[in-house]
C-alpha cells in the first residue's frame, strides 16, 4: 500500500491523478468562483456556526451509532454497528450535503438551484433545503427512475420544486447529471447547481466529501466512546459515493481502520448487468473529472444495471479512485439478490427497514462479520431509509401491497 | 478569406449519422460548395456542451455502433481519392475518447486521416497545456474555446496555447438554433480582436444568413451546427431518401456560402 495523506485534493483538484476539471469553458468561471467562496466559508466561524446549528436542529444531528445485536447474533462473529443516517430530517446522509450547499448558495447571491436525482433521496434533499431558504428548486430526474420513486417524485413536488423527466439515454442517473449540467451551462450566473455526489468537477468531489464527513467524524467520536477503540472495518456502499466518502474520509489515516466500499453487482459482471465502477471501469474522463469509469474501448459510458436507482451510475468520485489505487480502501461488489436479501433479514432482524442502496453495506458487513472474530467491530453506514423502495421491492419480491 | 473580404463558413456534421457512408457523401457535398473548413464531431455518449440536436445525432450514430478507428480508415481512403478534395477538417471530440483512445495514438491516426486540427470542449484551457504539446508533435491546431463568461486574464492564458483560430461562443449555454445573437457579442469580440492574432469564428446559435450580416468584419468565420445536423434526423424519420437530405444540406450549405460575401 503507498503512504496515503488525507491532504486532498490539490489547488488544482487533483487527487493524485484524478479529479481535475474537464467541462466546457462556459463554466470554468463558475467553477473557480465556487472554490474560492468555498474556501472563504470554511475559514468563516459564522457560516461554519450556522451550519453545524441547521446540521443539529433541523437535520437531527448528531444521530446514534446503534449496536445490532441481533443482527451480530444472527451472523455469528465480528459486532456490527449501524451509523443511522436513515434517522436524519428526510431519511438518508444526503441532507448533509444539501444544508451546506443551499447555505453556498445564498452566501454567492444567487436564488436559483438545480439537481439531479437517481433514487430522489439528493432530489428529496435539495427540495427541503431550498424550501427552508426559500430558493428555487429545479430536480432532474431520469424518466426510469421517475417510475422506481414515486413517493420521493411526489414529496419533492410538495416542497415547491419542479422534477423535469429526462428521457435521453438511459433515462437514468448519469442522464440527469448531463441535463443538470446543460442546464447549468446556460444559466450559471443565477444558478448554483447542487451536485449530489462526490463526483464532478473540483471543487465538487472535495466540497461534497467535506460536508458529507460529519458522518465519519461523529463515527469517529462515538465509536471511542461507546467501544473505547476505534473500529476494526468500516462498510459503506458506493455509487457516485457520497456516504462512503464521508464515512472513510476521517479514518483515512488511521491505518488500523480497514475501510471498505461495496459496489452494485447488479446481475453479474457482464458489461451492462452491474454498477461496479472500481471493480470493472477503467480510467477516464465522465461528468467534469478524470477517475474510473464504465466504458468500451472508444471512451463511450457503458449502461449500468442496479436494483437501486441510487447506486446505478457509470462513475465514481476521484476520491474513491484515488483510494482504490493507493489501496488504502478495498472495493468490493454485492448483486441484486443479495442486496434483496439483506434488505429482508436487516428488517426481520433488527425492525429497520433499510434503503436498498445500504443494503449493499448490510449484506457485505453480514459476510465479513461471519468471518471476524467476537472482538472485532465492524461499523456499516446506514445511508438511507427504505420507505422510497418498498413498492420495488414488493414488486421483485412479487407481492402486492 | 479576409484577403477575398469574405467570412469563413465551417459547417458542422457528426460522423457516422446515421452511417459513414453517408458521413462520406455529405463531406464531398459541402466540399463541392465549397465551403472553408469541415468541423466533424465525434459521437459520443454524455456530451454536455451540446444541446438535443446534436446530442440525438450522437446517438444515432452510437445506435449504428459508430466507431473512431472507422471514421480515420474511411477519412484516410477518402483523402486518397482524387476525385475529392476535401477542405480542412477539424475534429470535435470529447476528452473522454482521447483518454480512453490513448492520446498519442489517436492524435496520430488523426493527423493521418487528414485533420488539421481539434477542439476539444471538454479540455479548458487550463486543462490543455500538455495536450497541446503533444498536439503540436502530431501536427494538429489545438482550438480553444472561450465563452462570453470567460475573464480577460483567463482568455490570455488560453489563447497561449490555441493555434488554428479562436473558437468563440456565441452565448453562454449549450449549441443550437437560436433566434438572434446576443448584443455584447460585438463587445466581445472586439476585445478578444485584443488579445490574439488568430482568426476568430463564431460559434453556437448562427443558423441565417442574418446572423452572418451582424458577425461582418467583427469575425473572420462562422460554425453552424444544429441547423445542419437537425436535417439528418430525416433518415430516421424515413420521410426523406438520402440523397435528398444530402441535396438540401447542399442547397442550406450554397445559401450560407453567399452569405459570406454579404
Amino acid at each position: 500500500m503507498t503512504t496515503i495523506l488525507s491532504d486532498v485534493p490539490d489547488a488544482s483538484g487533483r487527487f493524485g491523478e484524478f479529479g481535475r476539471r474537464f467541462v466546457p469553458e462556459t463554466l470554468m468561471h463558475a467553477l473557480e468562483e465556487l472554490t474560492q467562496e468555498y474556501e472563504k466559508a470554511k475559514q468563516d466561524e459564522s457560516f461554519q456556526s450556522e451550519l453545524n446549528d441547521l446540521l443539529k436542529h433541523y437535520v437531527g444531528r448528531p444521530n446514534p451509532l446503534y449496536f445490532a445485536e441481533r443482527l451480530t447474533k444472527h451472523c455469528g462473529g465480528g459486532k456490527i454497528y449501524f451509523k443511522r443516517e436513515d434517522l436524519n430530517h428526510t431519511g438518508a446522509h444526503k441532507i448533509n450535503n444539501t444544508i451546506g450547499q443551499a447555505l453556498l448558495t445564498m452566501r454567492m447571491g444567487k436564488k436559483r438551484v438545480i439537481a439531479e436525482t437517481g433514487a430522489g433521496q439528493h432530489g428529496v434533499a435539495s427540495a427541503v433545503a431550498c424550501a427552508r431558504f426559500g430558493l428555487e428548486c429545479i430536480v432532474y430526474m431520469g424518466e426510469e427512475d421517475i417510475r422506481r420513486q414515486k413517493l420521493n417524485v411526489f414529496n419533492m413536488k410538495m416542497m415547491g420544486a419542479e422534477v423535469r423527466a429526462v428521457t435521453s439515454g438511459s433515462k437514468t442517473l448519469r442522464d440527469a447529471v448531463n441535463d443538470a449540467m446543460r442546464d447549468w451551462m446556460s444559466s450559471v450566473e443565477s444558478t448554483h447547481y447542487i451536485i449530489g455526489s462526490v463526483i464532478g468537477p473540483h471543487p465538487f468531489p472535495m466540497m461534497v466529501r467535506d460536508f458529507q464527513s460529519v458522518i465519519g467524524k461523529e463515527t469517529r467520536a462515538q465509536c471511542l466512546e461507546q467501544t473505547g477503540k476505534l473500529p476494526d472495518q468500516v462498510i459503506a456502499c458506493v455509487g457516485g459515493g457520497s456516504n462512503s466518502a464521508g464515512m472513510f474520509y476521517p479514518f483515512i489515516d488511521d491505518e488500523s481502520v480497514k475501510l471498505i466500499g461495496v459496489e452494485a453487482g447488479g446481475r453479474g459482471p457482464e458489461p451492462g448487468e452491474h454498477a461496479s465502477t472500481l471493480s470493472y471501469g477503467a480510467k477516464g474522463v465522465l461528468h467534469g473529472s478524470f477517475g474510473y469509469v464504465l466504458q468500451d474501448s472508444d471512451g463511450q459510458t457503458q449502461d449500468v444495471h442496479s436494483i437501486s436507482a441510487g447506486l446505478d451510475y457509470p462513475g465514481v468520485g476521484p476520491e474513491h479512485s484515488y483510494w482504490k489505487d493507493s489501496g488504502r480502501v478495498n472495493y468490493t461488489a454485492i448483486t441484486d439478490n443479495e442486496a434483496l436479501e439483506g434488505f429482508q433479514t436487516m428488517a426481520k432482524q433488527e425492525g429497520i427497514i433499510p434503503a436498498i442502496e445500504s443494503s449493499h453495506a448490510i449484506a457485505h458487513a453480514m459476510k465479513v462479520a461471519r468471518e471476524a472474530h467476537p472482538d472485532e467491530t465492524i461499523v456499516v453506514c446506514l445511508s438511507g431509509r427504505g420507505d422510497k423502495d418498498v413498492n420495488e421491492v414488493a414488486r421483485l419480491l412479487g407481492q402486492e401491497i | 478569406m479576409s484577403s477575398e473580404g469574405r467570412m469563413a463558413f465551417m459547417p458542422f456534421i457528426t460522423a457516422g449519422d446515421p452511417d459513414l457512408d453517408t458521413t462520406v457523401a455529405v463531406l464531398k457535398e459541402l466540399a463541392n460548395c465549397g465551403v472553408d473548413l469541415i468541423e466533424i464531431g465525434f459521437p459520443y455518449s454524455d456530451p454536455i456542451a451540446d444541446g438535443p440536436v446534436i446530442q440525438e445525432s450522437y446517438t444515432r450514430a452510437l445506435n449504428n455502433h459508430f466507431q473512431v478507428h472507422e471514421l480515420f480508415d474511411v477519412l484516410k481512403s477518402l483523402s486518397s481519392d482524387q476525385t475529392t478534395t476535401l477542405p480542412p477538417l477539424v475534429g470535435m471530440v470529447s476528452y473522454a475518447i482521447i483518454f480512453r483512445y490513448g492520446a498519442e495514438k489517436f492524435l496520430n491516426e488523426a493527423s493521418a486521416a487528414g485533420f488539421s486540427g481539434l477542439i476539444v470542449p471538454d479540455l479548458p484551457g487550463d486543462e490543455a497545456l500538455e495536450f497541446s504539446q503533444k498536439t503540436q508533435l502530431a501536427n494538429l491546431d489545438l482550438v480553444q474555446l472561450v465563452s462570453p463568461l470567460t475573464p480577460e486574464d483567463r482568455t490570455k492564458r488560453i489563447v497561449q496555447t490555441a493555434s488554428g483560430f479562436i473558437y468563440c461562443i456565441s452565448v453562454a449555454g449549450t449549441t443550437g438554433v437560436r433566434d438572434e445573437l446576443p448584443a455584447e457579442l460585438t463587445t466581445h469580440l472586439e476585445s478578444l480582436r485584443q488579445l490574439t492574432d488568430l482568426p476568430l469564428a463564431v460559434g453556437f446559435g448562427i443558423s441565417k444568413p442574418e446572423h452572418v450580416d451582424t458577425l461582418r468584419g467583427k469575425a473572420d468565420g462562422f460554425i453552424i451546427g444544429s441547423a445542419i445536423v437537425k436535417q439528418f434526423a430525416a433518415f430516421s424519420d424515413s420521410n426523406q431518401t438520402r440523397a435528398e437530405v444530402i441535396s438540401s444540406i447542399g442547397n442550406y450549405a450554397s445559401e450560407m456560402m453567399s452569405a459570406t460575401r454579404g
